[in-house]
């Protein structure tokens, strides 16, 4: 099997068992991206000599039996982590030249675990949208194609670069980050595993902040067991981020594959929702009927508030976007456009360095956060979210985790949706409740359409129960014994 | 609720974010679409609900009052669009 199809075990088993080096396997990946990205443009910023050199390094400890969990494993990292001396831009001609002076938690966390990176992934502008169109170096190319059609399709967003170089072979995993379906959604689009862990599970620390109540960091793979295998890394306890969860971390990849007797699965009958494609209707149940078989009992149950927390996310998520984007001044750092006053400065800097939907989430926020429009619009939706918060409460004192579609539709060409921005943003419908709510949740492949992309169904857990996500989803990932690749990918490829 | 022009450049100043009167029209469309859609949020009865301002799971801790970093200005200033010297500049906001 080629060394761009393994997954992030068999390769780390394969390293120990020195069928191939770091080398081989960091330089497969290099140049997989050489080939591929021109097209795909899932990287940003691609660093295959630090690559390389780390490699010569994995393979000294290898050799030295001094593997630690990720050594020689080559990851992409969502252009939104700050990575020390690696540019960093959150896909933003704001920030086209900062050069971060110090690491992220979760990127430290990872080299500290042996992992070595072959770049910064492309992602929705500031992580703002659905089906990375956003970003100011270009939109991400979807590797899957509908049967008979070139189209070039959406990854989904925002975490779509990640969601692209980890299906397409151009990386063994990637880190994403979720502020409303950014890891699970993309990972629907593009046929492979995503987890947003719960809020606090992972620093923020050093993670360029979108909507700091809802922003969390996760990983994106093509198995579970590789999903818990990051996870372990990126997960902990910082002092530096004052929402991090003081808790162990627990052995994740003891939960993949552990038995689901008895485990009850809510089925939430407001997912059934206008729009949801009959594809997508089809495969929720077959995910009901494999998970029935696997021993889970299936319990119908309701969260009322499902169908609002779309808009309630469009008042929270642009609220503190309007806030956090704020520093973004042209005066520490990021790009300036000079202006005759200090105003001018600013309006013509941030003109200049936002692109739209930026620019129109910080107006929306600065809107419902100014005098006299406060209450009607973000303390309402703060309440409105205590009750979604409810719902799912209410829910898991019935039941162990939820079963729903990760999204709408499968996966759609470039260039559709785009007109209004309202009809995007419905594209998180299924998503955004667990964001609002903090809890965890993972989408998983689970076969392929009519039209022969792939299809996602999401299973959202307790807080810190994340070891019943991976419980859950190695079963339907077992069941459904998704094989299929994309059309565009790294094996095979000149 | 219903953003008029004048409204929409006053967002825009408020946000420090420059506009063209070419902008206005498409601008003014589209918040107006996005806050007619978050309007369904008046079907909700939220009497005597607590709003909910983080996910609740971490308690707010204190840490020792101790400096823990430090001695780093050049890397501080190594992103400064025009820093001069050990300074950030700003235009002459003082006549």
């Amino acid at each position: 099997m080629s060394l761009t199809e393994l997954t992030i075990a068999d390769a780390a088993a394969g390293l120990r068992a020195r069928k191939f080096s770091a080398t081989e396997l960091v330089r497969a990946h290099t140049d997989a991206i050489a080939a591929l990205n021109p097209r795909l443009n899932a990287y940003i910023t691609t660093t295959p000599d630090a690559a390389l050199a780390a490699a010569t390094h994995a393979d000294a400890a290898l050799a030295k039996g001094e593997a630690k969990p990720l050594t020689g494993i080559p990851l992409g990292i969502k252009d939104l982590f700050c990575t020390n001396g690696v540019r960093t831009t959150a896909a933003s001609n704001i920030l086209k030249n900062f050069v971060p002076p110090y690491e992220s938690t979760v990127t430290a966390n990872l080299l500290r675990d042996g992992a070595v990176f072959v770049g910064k992934t492309n992602l929705d502008e500031f992580a703002m949208g659905s089906a990375n169109i956003t970003s100011a170096f270009g939109p991400v190319e979807n590797p899957w194609k509908r049967k008979g059609d070139d189209a070039a399709l959406v990854p989904g967003g925002s975490s779509g670069g990640s969601a692209a170089a980890v299906a397409a072979g151009l990386a063994m995993g990637a880190t994403g980050t979720d502020t409303g379906g950014s890891i699970r959604q993309p990972a629907a689009y593009c046929g492979i595993v995503g987890l947003k862990p719960t809020y606090g599970r992972c620093s923020r620390f050093g993670t360029i902040a979108y909507a700091s109540s809802l922003d969390q960091a996760g990983p994106m793979a093509r198995s579970v067991r590789d999903c818990a295998i990051m996870l372990q890394s990126m997960a902990g306890f910082d002092v530096r981020d004052s929402t991090s969860v003081n808790r162990d971390v627990p052995d994740y990849s003891a939960a993949v594959g552990r038995s689901l007797k008895g485990l009850k699965v809510g089925i939430p009958a407001e997912y059934r929702a206008e729009g949801l494609s009959a594809e997508i209707e089809a495969a929720w149940q077959q995910g009901i009927e494999w998970l029935k078989a696997a021993g889970c009992e299936i319990v119908d149950v309701s969260l009322p508030h499902t169908k609002y927390g779309l808009a309630t996310y469009y008042i929270v998520a642009p609220a503190e976007c309007s806030s956090n984007l704020a520093r973004y001044d042209g005066l520490r750092f990021g790009e300036r456009v000079e202006g005759p006053t200090l105003d001018a400065m600013y309006e013509a800097t941030r003109r200049a360095g936002f692109g739209p939907e930026v620019r129109r989430r910080i107006m929306m926020g600065t809107y419902v956060l100014s005098a006299g429009y406060y209450d009607a619009y973000y303390l309402k939706a703060q309440k409105v979210r205590s009750l979604i918060r409810r719902d799912f409460t209410e829910s898991f004192q019935k039941v162990d985790v939820l079963l729903t579609p990760t999204a709408p539709t499968p996966a759609f060409a470039q260039g559709e949706k785009t007109d209004d921005p309202v009809q995007m943003y419905l594209n998180d419908i299924f998503t955004v409740p667990a964001s609002m709510a903090g809890m965890p949740a993972m989408s998983v492949p689970v076969g392929l359409g009519a039209t022969g992309l792939p299809l996602g169904l999401q299973l959202i857990g307790r807080p810190f129960d994340e070891e019943t996500l991976l419980a859950a989803g190695s079963a339907l990932e077992s069941a459904a014994g998704f094989t299929h690749r994309p059309a565009i990918r790294a094996e095979g490829a000149k | 609720m219903s953003l008029d022009p004048a409204t929409v450049r006053r967002i825009a100043r408020l946000a420090r974010i420059g506009i063209d009167e070419s902008d206005l029209p498409a601008l003014q469309g589209e918040l107006n679409g996005i806050l007619g859609w978050v309007e369904q949020l008046n079907e909700v009865d939220v009497e005597g609900v607590t709003p909910m301002v983080g996910t609740g799971h971490a308690a707010l801790r204190t840490r020792d009052d101790v400096v823990t970093d430090g001695n780093c200005r050049d890397a501080v200033l190594s992103n400064a669009p025009d820093a001069v010297g050990p300074f950030y500049t700003v235009p002459k906001v003082v006549e």
